[in-house]
């Protein structure tokens, strides 16, 4: 269902999609029967000539009856969501699986900064690798985000990946994403942020192992060293 | 106009400084319709820059980042706090309790005067915000420090301010209501009426001041340090300083969920009774239906941080807000049931306030049922401040506080007014502003499943939102807001028309069976010409069997 408009890209975008779908035939069944037997009773029921209206107070046991078994079903899908929703949060939310690589994500009004480890693999070191707007992931890698605002909430929101989270000034929030395919797609901040929220764009290159050894070792243009970003703070 | 004042007032003392309790209705209702107006403006402005970025808007202009910010945020500001809230808690409270529980007037009627008095300046102080330096606040109604709490970060050093007096001053003006409502209903009943005897829009009203009186206060606290941040260059919300920003989400939230229940109970409460009255049938399960609002209004303190899934609280905490939030289907769920069931072996007239009502039931359900994949934490990962979102409240708010207003309305006019509205222009007014509702909003799911994000002025910056058939659905959703827009003309010009032209209404047109149908329409000053009713029985004795009528009004002896 929403494939068809935006691909699945994470390893747990499906996940989130599939339970979607569960939501969506759930409350779609409920949604249709009850508009069908509201719309069923306002043609059926309609005044006529010499005709009145039954006196029903709800009251009487007879008519309670029809109430109590789809209350107490609603309670029981309820329950059904509850537990495929707990589910797939506790995956993604609670439970992160081990990190490959860890990268460093600064929002800022209005503007993303990337911070990825160098060739060593190790974050905090001089070759690690500042992009702006731009974040360079490898496919089938598990990254750890480390998420930090320096002013005001942003939110970090990647919709290809089903990924977001907000951006707390003063906090660093510890996420993941595993990318299963490459790609270019959009990252957005989804919190308003300033005027500028509305160009608070950023892309995420999602490359195949070879492609992106290539691009860290490529061009020392993109290589600051982190003391000279903290020096710009 | 048949009225018949026995003194005769002045224009300051009988129309702007009245402590009569149908003229203080009648001031928050203009006003309530007029900010609607304003707030429909604003929406056609910023759905037109986007569904043609950088345009000039006709009768606007070109639409800035800053000023697309400021229209929205002061959209969703006006449309609950300064029209939701004042025609159906105010409005219609200030109207229906006294006629509706059978007295003069309010308990204290100068508080009543107060509360529309500080509820007018509030309105005042949150329009003049647009002719501020800097502009009017654009942060989103939700207000989230630090970009409200900083002028470097905002860009609006007055706006942000005058933004959050304009809200302070709003809530001291329903507090000031709320204490009449709670107090007339209570202590100022006809002879003969218990509680069940109060028709359900009167419990209603009652419950929705009680759940905004017990949750305003946290946000109210929250709401002084945030002006102290502004204007004292307090930390309440800097990191920096010791103070969190998520802080300000968990006391705005607290209030702002039950905040959303506290304009839905008016809503349910005019449908309920349009619905008994057009259906000639009791509400099915008159308990049941005020016990499900009473559920409604006590899990409604419980389910807050929904709307925080991603905002860094505690994951572990987010489990705890879905299986609240899951479980508040329930309740709301039997309410739905029970309107549903007032129709069964009823004998149903279509008239306009019916058509509304129903109309109210069949799109809240939408809204009702989108909520729960909102509710459910782990989809709420991808639809958080989504499109999705965005559609999902106006399924919830938009029959809230255009289409149950309309029904309450368009029903209780003839005795606002002593006239009937035209049938036929109420009914092209109806299909004209339902249909294109739908054809807003649907697009808008769509967008939102699509993965766009809202407060954003144009999406031709984002790569994979700017593709030409999401363009389409913008342009699409735009065109059925012009439509609905057109046709409120219809209203406007039936509204006013019917003041002068309308067929004078007498005193019970619909038959129905609640007091403030068996005095004049409109009703004298002190309602009830000296001769108060007692009551006998219940609002809704609709088609007793063995009785000639089919009606059976609550002040008739037996």
């Amino acid at each position: 269902m929403i494939e068809s408009l935006i691909p699945a890209v994470s390893s747990y975008a499906r996940e989130i999609d599939h339970l979607i779908t569960e939501v969506a035939i759930i409350v779609g069944v409920w949604l249709v029967a009850a508009e069908a037997l509201f719309f069923y009773f306002i043609i059926k029921y309609r005044a006529r000539e010499g005709h009145r209206a039954d006196y029903i107070s709800g009251d009487e046991p007879r008519m309670r009856r029809w109430l109590v078994g789809p209350v107490l079903l609603v309670l029981v899908c309820d329950l059904f969501l509850i537990v495929g929703a707990l589910k797939t949060w506790s995956h993604i939310k609670i439970d992160l699986p081990p990190a490959d690589v860890v990268v460093k994500v600064i929002a800022q009004q209005w503007a993303w900064t990337f911070i990825l480890p160098g060739a060593d693999g190790k974050l905090d070191t001089a070759d690690d690798i500042v992009t702006v707007d731009e974040l360079h992931v490898e496919v089938g890698k598990t990254y750890h985000f480390q998420l930090e605002s320096r002013d005001v909430v942003h939110c970090f929101s990647v919709p290809v990946f089903r990924l977001k989270q907000d951006a707390i000034p003063g906090r660093t929030i510890t996420g993941w994403f595993r990318a299963i395919s490459t790609g270019t797609y959009d990252i957005q901040c989804a919190e308003i942020c300033g005027i500028g929220h509305g160009v608070m764009a950023a892309r995420i290159v999602i490359d195949s192992a070879p492609q992106h050894a290539a691009w860290i070792n490529g061009s020392s243009i993109r290589n600051m060293p982190t003391a000279m970003l903290q020096a710009g703070q | 106009m048949t009225q018949t004042d026995h003194h005769e007032m002045g224009f300051w003392a009988k129309y702007i400084f009245s402590t009569d309790h149908k003229m203080i209705a009648k001031q928050y209702m203009f006003t309530g319709l007029a900010m609607a107006l304003i707030g429909g403006f604003f929406s056609y402005c910023f759905r037109m820059q986007l569904a043609f970025p950088g345009m000039s808007v006709p009768g606007y202009g070109m639409v800035s980042a800053g000023e697309y910010n400021a229209l929205v945020t002061n959209h969703g500001t006006i449309m609950i706090f300064w029209v939701a809230m004042p025609v159906l808690l105010a409005a219609f409270g200030n109207f229906l309790i006294p006629l509706m529980v059978g007295c003069d007037d309010m308990v204290f009627p100068r508080i009543n005067r107060l509360s529309f008095q500080i509820f007018f300046l509030s309105t005042i102080v949150l329009l003049a915000a647009f002719f501020v330096p800097g502009g009017a606040f654009g942060g989103a109604w939700t207000a989230y420090p630090p970009l409200s709490a900083k002028a470097a970060y905002s860009l609006t050093p007055i706006g942000s301010t005058m933004w959050l007096l304009a809200v302070a001053l709003e809530f001291v003006a329903f507090l000031l209501g709320g204490i009449n409502f709670i107090t007339t209903a209570m202590n100022a009943r006809a002879p003969g009426m218990k509680a069940f005897d109060v028709p359900l829009v009167i419990w209603m009203i009652v419950m929705a001041s009680i759940i905004f009186m017990l949750s305003v206060g946290p946000l109210i606290a929250g709401a002084i340090m945030l002006l102290f941040d502004q204007v004292l260059g307090t930390g309440f919300y800097d990191p920096v300083r010791g103070g969190d920003p998520v802080l300000w989400q968990h006391m705005f939230w607290f209030f702002g969920h039950p905040e959303v229940y506290v304009v839905l109970l008016p809503a349910l409460g005019i449908t309920a009774d349009v619905m008994s009255v057009f259906a000639r049938k009791k509400p099915f399960g008159l308990r049941l239906i005020v016990y499900s609002a009473m559920g409604i209004g006590v899990l409604s303190f419980v389910v807050w941080a929904h709307h925080q899934f991603i905002s860094g609280i505690d994951p572990r905490m987010a489990n705890i807000f879905t299986i609240t939030t899951l479980l508040i289907s329930v309740p709301v769920a039997e309410m739905i049931f029970l309107f549903m069931a007032t129709l069964y072996r009823g004998s149903i007239t279509l008239a306009t306030p019916m058509l509304w009502a129903l109309a109210f039931v069949a799109e809240f359900m939408i809204g009702g049922v989108t909520g729960i994949f909102l509710g459910d934490n782990a989809a709420d990962i991808y639809f958080h401040d989504s499109y999705f979102v965005l559609a999902h409240f106006h399924y919830t708010f938009f029959p809230i506080a255009i289409i149950a207003v309309f029904a309450g309305l368009t029903f209780w006019y003839p005795k606002m007014f002593g006239r009937m509205l035209n049938e036929t222009l109420g009914k092209i007014h109806f299909w004209g502003t339902v249909i294109p509702f739908n054809f807003i909003f649907i697009p808008l799911f769509v967008l939102g499943i699509g993965g766009q994000h809202r407060r954003i002025y144009n999406y031709q910056h984002f790569t994979d939102l700017s593709s030409s058939s999401f363009q389409d659905m913008r342009v699409f959703a735009t065109i059925a807001m012009l439509v609905l827009l057109a046709f409120q003309v219809v209203f406007i010009y039936n509204f006013f028309s019917s003041m002068k032209k309308g067929l004078p209404a007498g005193k019970n047109p619909w038959r129905s069976n609640t007091l403030e149908w068996t005095t004049e329409s409109p009703p004298p000053h002190g309602n009830f010409a000296g001769a108060f009713p007692t009551v006998y029985r219940g609002p809704y004795e609709y088609s007793v069997p063995d009785r000639e009528s089919d009606f059976w009004p609550q002040d008739e002896p037996d």
